[in-house]
């Protein structure tokens, strides 16, 4: 049988020869996104600013207008609905209500029985609430996952590399999160608590190929001590392309078929998740190799540690 | 390559073997497993609420309320304390304002007796020699009782394990259902019943403290004085809990629910439904005695503050059964028997999260997840097969194994399967691909560099692990941080990556190697093709 080769035997692209014009791009990308972010800010869902959602089956579509009226009426906030999977399912945010923590579920109560008695055969099918304190610090919780996720990844990277591996992977890390967050503010999709475990794999699949091409760099530095630094990853990345793209592929697809046919609940996590994929891909090649150029590793970088283990098990 | 020991083989097969005897039952609906034969393994991986269906709370203690009530406990104490005790104290001018209990002591002489015996009332908290209340002297005939922070933190805690109780009795009174009540640092606790879709039921129960009281009405009331809401000397003001307006009751307990030992909805002799009540030994003598003082006197049957209704003793009741009467419905009636029955919530609970979802969504949600995976693991197991031949179909196996290893150990552990844990699943079936794809480009490579077959594929094995190792260890350590700060979605899914990182690298790595192991000493290969 002839196997599928995706990336010939033996390539030898010159890889970091594009790498300035990568690293301008990736720059001018990331500060794009954090700039959206800061200005156009996120959909936030409930879960970080509080404030309820009930989603709800009507017997036929309805008139979103009509619908936002009648809902006003009740007096619990300016509705936001969208349409939920098909044309007949909506999803109805309501703003947190001021005063007490109590307020807000009894606010979906008030929904989830008035949509039955207005539009007959209405069936709601999921009701939500969350008060600002718990909002508060679910928001502090994603945020501190993230963050410590981070740090202890970074830190063992350093302690199994060098710094620049643990500075460069930590630098890729945060281009891809950007890229990811720019995506979302761009788009205004709605950033809930299932996003941030969405980040949290785009965090885990960026580093895994991170690590894997750092591993071949660092391999092909022990064994081609004499090699310049810049050829050195070019090596290293033509060695481990195949790898690469057979991987990325497999997750993509599989994440692919998740969007198409999964869950409709599930669709922004696998989009953030097949986003990040992609992201990271082309950051481990243009982000992560040549952060380690800029930050300065030298081709004898193992040597000399080496060196000094060797030195200690024969005094001279 | 071919040091794969006979030991080792069995060792793979059988943990192999156990993995998908344990994974089976999840693959079943909970009925017909439950059917099974008592040795088959029946232990299932539980679905989310998000999946399955079902409503979620969170409560929170109201701490106003809990000082409130504890205030009140500690007035009844006092007075009880200083009118029994001997000798008796006389006081006067009892405040219980800015959160906190002062009197004056009549007589100065009895000041230090009185203060002595508030000494008594107090607790220690802890090891640090502090007390739940501090006990001080002003003005030289007045003595104060302030809670200290560590007394009302303690005192919160306490209720609020007495406070799961009463609501896991209240939610499942039979104890059967499978619902889970738990406390939640110091003042929540997490309540998650499946199947309820509809969760107005379960918050009116829940919502209810059911102190139940009975005190005499206050004949002597001026009926001006009660609408302006001030109560004459030694009772207070309560609203009817039909909104009929204020009615004045003495300040002093009778009876309380304390003393119930049981609660059920039935009806009265006009055929409206009533609670029935028993009392205990002690609630019953007294309940007779007041009855006797009392007959054709109203009697206040007060729940949480609100009058249910004051209706006249007609004949003293001795027998330690009572009836509640109010405006009540069949349905109303039995609440408030199953909240009386389980006890009274020691303090108040305030929802301040709640999550509903229908079992017909959460179905139709596990349909698509299911489907979804089911293809997303043929598309790969396909990409693989066309990339790599034999050694695809191996890391195939390795796939599907994988699979089962995680449903698995998720059994084993109970852990729960949420929908940010399908795309965990899916994520570390393709993950999973990628130890295979080092290993298989490693082999590839080897071959290339021109080594002999044997000394390729042992090659191939040896300097991929490497890799494999340091980019699983940043997962787990990622999926571990995940799992110890994150929350909700956030664990659900740490839990999947975490059992699929462990069970991907030893599927990957070891039963592999044991296949392509197995393959080459039976067939004695003299190239390979990958």
């Amino acid at each position: 049988m002839k196997l599928l080769k995706l990336v010939p035997d033996n390539t030898n692209i010159d890889f970091m020869r594009w790498r300035n014009v990568a690293m301008i791009l990736s720059t001018l990308l990331t500060v794009a996104s954090l700039v959206l972010v800061g200005v156009r800010g996120l959909n936030l869902g409930i879960d970080f600013v509080g404030g309820q959602v009930v989603r709800a089956t009507f017997a036929q579509p309805v008139d979103i207008e009509d619908l936002r009226g009648r809902i006003d009426g009740l007096g619990v906030g300016e509705a936001t609905i969208q349409e939920f999977g098909n044309d007949r399912t909506y999803q109805i945010r309501l703003p947190r209500p001021e005063g007490p923590e109590t307020a807000s579920n009894e606010i979906v109560s008030k929904v989830r029985t008035f949509l039955p008695q207005e539009y007959p055969g209405a069936v709601v099918s999921a009701g939500e609430s969350v008060s600002g304190k718990v909002s508060g610090e679910l928001a502090w919780d994603g945020a501190l996952a993230i963050t410590f996720a981070m740090i202890g990844i970074a830190l063992y990277i350093w302690f199994r590399f060098e710094w620049q591996f643990g500075v460069g992977a930590l630098l890729t890390l945060f281009h891809d999160v950007s890229m990811v967050l720019g995506f979302f503010s761009l788009t205004q999709m709605q950033v809930d608590l299932n996003i941030v475990a969405a980040f949290l794999a785009i965090v885990g699949y960026s580093l895994n190929d991170t690590v894997v091409i750092y591993d071949r760099i660092r391999e092909n530095m022990r064994k081609y001590r004499k090699m310049e630094i810049v050829a050195l990853l070019n090596f290293s990345l033509n060695e481990t392309l195949s790898r690469t793209i057979v991987t990325s592929l497999s997750i993509m697809l599989a994440l692919a078929v998740l969007l198409a046919l999964g869950p409709d609940v599930l669709f922004g996590l696998t989009l953030a998740i097949l986003l990040g994929t992609f992201i990271g891909t082309y950051s481990s090649i243009y982000v992560s190799a040549p952060a380690l150029v800029w930050l300065g590793l030298k081709p004898d970088s193992f040597l000399r540690s080496e060196d000094e283990e060797a030195g200690l098990g024969n005094p001279a | 390559m071919l040091d794969f020991p006979k030991w080792k083989v069995w060792a793979v097969s059988l943990a192999i073997l156990l993995g998908i005897v344990l994974a089976v039952p999840s693959l079943f609906p909970k009925a017909t497993v439950e059917a099974w034969p008592s040795w088959a393994p029946k232990a299932q991986i539980n679905l989310g609420l998000d999946i399955a269906g079902g409503s979620q709370l969170l409560l929170e203690a109201d701490v106003a309320d809990a000082a409130k009530q504890r205030l009140a406990a500690m007035e009844d104490q006092v007075t009880t304390e200083l009118r029994r005790g001997e000798p008796r104290i006389q006081i006067g001018d009892v405040s219980t304002s800015g959160g906190r209990l002062s009197f004056v002591v009549r007589d100065p002489t009895q000041l230090d007796m009185a203060f002595e015996r508030m000494r008594t009332l107090t607790q220690p908290v802890g090891l640090t020699g502090a007390r739940d209340w501090e006990v001080s002297t002003v003005d030289g005939n007045r003595i104060v009782l302030t809670p200290t922070a560590s007394g009302a933190e303690t005192a919160l805690r306490n209720s609020l394990t007495v406070a799961r109780d009463v609501v896991r009795r209240r939610i499942d009174p039979g104890g059967t259902k499978e619902i889970t009540v738990i406390n939640q640092g110091a003042r929540r606790i997490f309540v998650q019943v499946p199947g309820v879709e509809d969760p107005e039921a379960l918050k009116a129960l829940i919502g209810q403290t059911a102190r139940l009281e009975f005190k005499l009405v206050a004949l002597d009331a001026d009926p001006a004085q009660v609408a302006a809401g001030r109560a004459p000397p030694g009772a207070q003001i309560l609203q009817m809990a039909d909104g009929t307006g204020p009615i004045a009751v003495q300040r002093r307990v009778m009876v309380s629910g304390e003393q119930l030992v049981d609660a059920k909805q039935s009806f009265d002799q006009d055929g409206r439904p009533v609670v029935s009540i028993t009392f205990n030994a002690a609630g019953a003598r007294r309940f007779g005695r007041v009855t006797q003082e009392n007959v054709q006197k109203p009697f206040a049957i007060i729940l949480d503050d609100k009058v249910l209704s004051a209706p006249n003793i007609n004949e003293p009741i001795l027998g330690g059964q009572a009836q509640i009467s109010g405006n009540f419905t069949v349905e109303s009636a039995n609440a408030l028997a199953v909240s009386l029955a389980s006890g009274k919530l020691p303090v108040k609970l305030n929802v301040i999260e709640e999550r509903t979802v229908s079992a017909e969504l959460g179905a139709d949600s596990i349909e698509a997840g299911t489907i979804a995976s089911v293809f997303a693991t043929l598309a790969v197991i396909g990409l693989m097969i066309v990339t790599y031949g034999r050694f695809g179909v191996y890391a195939s196996l390795a796939l599907l194994v994988n699979a089962f290893l995680i449903l698995a150990v998720m059994a084993l552990f109970n852990a729960t399967l949420t929908l940010p844990g399908i795309a965990g699943f899916v994520l570390t079936i393709g993950a999973a691909v990628d130890a295979n794809v080092l290993i298989n480009e490693r082999i590839r490579e080897e071959l290339r560099r021109g080594r002999k077959m044997l000394d390729a594929l042992e090659t191939g094995y040896k300097e991929a692990s490497t890799a494999i190792f340091d980019a699983n260890i940043t997962n787990t350590i990622a999926a571990a941080l995940m799992l110890f700060f994150g929350s909700g979605p956030i664990r659900g899914f740490a839990v999947v990556l975490l059992i699929g990182i462990i069970t991907s690298v030893f599927t990957a790595v070891n039963f592999t190697r044991m296949l392509v192991s197995l393959w080459v000493k039976s067939k004695r290969p003299r190239t390979i093709n990958i």
